[in-house]
């Protein structure tokens, strides 16, 4: 293909430089928005709670993450699955103490508690970890460059990507084509006869509940490259998962990759390009969507 | 999904003597406090001064939340297009006070012309979103902006002129304090009648059924969109008065952190009242006075806890509690 006239060849290959190391970043960062957006989209679309506390959750794994990779010296796969199981073991209490009130509450209600679920979150964590920044260090083996033929891209990047690509096939196997995605389904249409035809209703919000924060936790650790680990991790965030969430439809997860995928591309070519403008393009194409789009990309009529 | 809960059944009957009296009462308990406030804590006017700009973004805000049926995590627009508004105007040369907190005032009420019509597109979830993303554009726009808003470094330099051209505000914050307190009564008196009036009953009916409202031959949306405007209005005075007390006007005057605090102090004092708005930001700002002084993360936890408290013992705000311990079987029947 020709370029345009006045382009050098080496002017040409800067800029073709800077659309793919844009177009990487961009992926990359939408699909780890992915894994921890998903889940929330499965508390709002499935089980109709506005979690806004789903990114303290995040926060308290990538706390679990960084304290046992860098004060325990725990290799980092041991200390993702560490993370996860320890964010669940803190979150299934919370499911039978708290959230199991505000199950069919109007989202005020729901909107109220979750934000105190936050603030005391972040008051916890920081009253016991510091208010500092956490990093969690990338083992050798994903710091490095990865040579793919033509450019070589972080190996994190590539990382990020597949762990995506997996929690997207993986839970669309769940939902649809397991027996434990059958009842949930069906408890989501209508709990009551579900629970007559003899489902363990309770049971089903429990485990979804813990899988949505599993997957949190998991989004939290592997996507804290891009949105890191901080005292106000939960609330500055807590804006663009939400954003996300209802942008691509809550409860469909083709919906949330698209809207991840979309934004990440707009977040960060927006970034890159014009990074005086900060957020702007993120809200402004989020204000956008939502216009036409009032029941998000991919949401389905209630 | 309904929005906000179907609180008590609308009141039926026009306001009958007792109620008059009753909001009679109310007004002169919130001026007298306002004066015992004066003389109680005369080294602490410019904290009771932002006190009351806030309570008038509650009151705001509680149109909008409690008559309405909108939930809006991003009502601190309306306040920074008032303190801004005000700001500019006073930093290029417009120094009368009355006259700021009247062009902080429109200002507002555009802003909530302007951010009605977007979020009254949306519905539930949607809705919400949408206000806080507005919230965050705005934000990001006065940052920007830095040639008219001063950008994060925030507006300085306001001078204003002494009010009625006699009383300087001062280092104490006299003037302003007292300036604030007459606002908020007048504002007060204003709204009692505004929802007490056809419309407000119109508005409150829109809340709890905006179907059958529409069946019976009323606009939805346009109704919605006036309380905008009127709620944009008051919060505006409330940014007007903020940026004449303390002469800078912050970026944190138009924050999402702004618009979610004042949810809470709604919540605290109770929905759909208008005392509730005014003993919601007593109570919230006297706990950050005490409790973020000492650590900001206990303060953090500690609102958590009070809103996760409010909304399982308490659903009807600390005022609501207290109608239900006066009128256990109440004529109300707020349960």
């Amino acid at each position: 293909m020709r370029s345009v006239a006045g382009f050098g060849t080496a002017e040409r290959d800067t800029s073709m430089q800077t659309v793919f190391s844009i177009a990487i970043d961009a992926l990359a960062y939408g699909m780890a928005l992915f894994i921890i957006c998903i889940g929330l989209s499965l508390t709002m679309g499935l089980m109709r709670v506005v979690n806004l506390a789903h990114g303290a959750f995040a926060m308290i794994a990538g706390y679990i993450a960084s304290y046992a990779v860098r004060d325990l010296g725990i290799g980092y796969v041991v200390a993702i699955l560490l993370a996860i199981a320890g964010t669940v073991a803190i979150s299934i209490p919370l499911e039978r103490l708290l959230y199991r009130r505000i199950y069919g509450s109007p989202q005020l209600t729901q909107v109220l508690m979750t934000i105190g679920i936050t603030f005391c979150v972040i008051g916890i964590t920081n009253y016991f970890f510091g208010p500092t920044l956490k990093t969690i260090p990338l083992p050798a083996a994903l710091s490095q460059p990865v040579d793919l033929g033509f450019r070589s891209v972080a190996a994190h990047r590539l990382f990020v990507m597949a762990c995506g690509a997996v929690v997207a096939l993986g839970l669309w196997f769940f939902i649809e084509k397991t027996a434990f995605g059958i009842r949930l389904r069906a408890t989501v249409d209508n709990a009551s006869i579900s629970e007559a035809l003899g489902i363990r209703t309770q049971a089903v919000y429990t485990i979804s509940f813990a899988i949505a924060m599993g997957l949190a936790a998991f989004g939290g650790v592997v996507g804290a490259e891009f949105l890191p680990i901080e005292p106000y991790y939960a609330l500055r965030y807590m804006v663009t998962f939400l954003v996300v969430v209802s942008v691509g439809g809550a409860g469909s997860i083709p919906g949330a990759l698209i809207a991840c995928l979309v934004l990440g591309a707009v977040d960060t070519t927006g970034r890159y390009l014009m990074p005086e403008f900060g957020n702007f393009f993120f809200y402004a194409a989020v204000i956008a969507i939502v216009w036409v789009f009032p029941r998000g990309l991919l949401g389905k009529a209630q | 999904m309904q929005l906000v809960a179907r609180t008590n059944p609308v009141k039926t009957l026009p306001a009958t003597g007792g109620q008059v009296l009753r909001d009679v009462v109310g007004v002169v308990a919130i001026a007298a406090l306002g004066v015992a406030g004066y003389f109680l804590f005369p080294d602490n006017l410019a904290l009771l001064t932002r006190l009351i700009a806030l309570a008038l973004l509650a009151l705001s805000l509680d149109l909008v939340v409690g008559y309405c049926g909108i939930a809006t995590l991003g009502h601190a627009v309306l306040f920074g297009a008032g303190a801004y508004a005000a700001g500019i105007a006073c930093v290029n040369g417009m120094t009368e006070p009355l006259t700021l907190i009247a062009i902080g005032a429109i200002a507002g009420a555009g802003a909530g012309l302007v951010m009605g019509t977007i979020m009254l597109r949306a519905h539930g979830l949607a809705q919400l979103v949408l206000s806080i993303a507005i919230v965050q554009l705005f934000h990001e726009a006065a940052n920007k902006a830095s040639a008219y808003t001063g950008g994060s470094d925030g507006l300085a330099g306001l001078s204003v002129g002494p009010l009625f051209g006699v009383f300087e505000f001062d280092l104490w914050g006299r003037t302003a304090y007292l300036l604030g307190l007459v606002l908020l009564v007048v504002v007060f008196i204003g709204l009692k009648f505004i929802v007490a009036s056809p419309f407000g009953m119109l508005c409150r009916g829109i809340k709890e059924d905006p179907i059958r409202i529409r069946a019976m031959g009323a606009f939805v949306a346009p109704n919605l969109l006036k309380m905008f405007v009127i709620s944009g209005f008051v919060a505006g005075i409330g940014g007007a008065l903020a940026a004449i007390s303390t002469q800078v006007v912050g970026l944190d005057s138009i924050s999402f952190e702004l618009s979610a605090n004042a949810l809470v102090m709604l919540v605290l004092g109770g929905i759909g009242t208008l005392y509730g708005a005014i003993v919601g930001t007593i109570i919230f700002m006297g706990f950050e006075h005490i409790v973020s002084a000492i650590n900001p993360f206990h303060w953090m936890t500690m609102v958590g806890v009070l809103l996760i408290a409010v909304v399982i013992a308490a659903p009807q705000g600390v005022s609501g509690l207290f109608d239900r311990l006066w009128s256990p079987a109440g004529r109300g029947g707020r349960s």
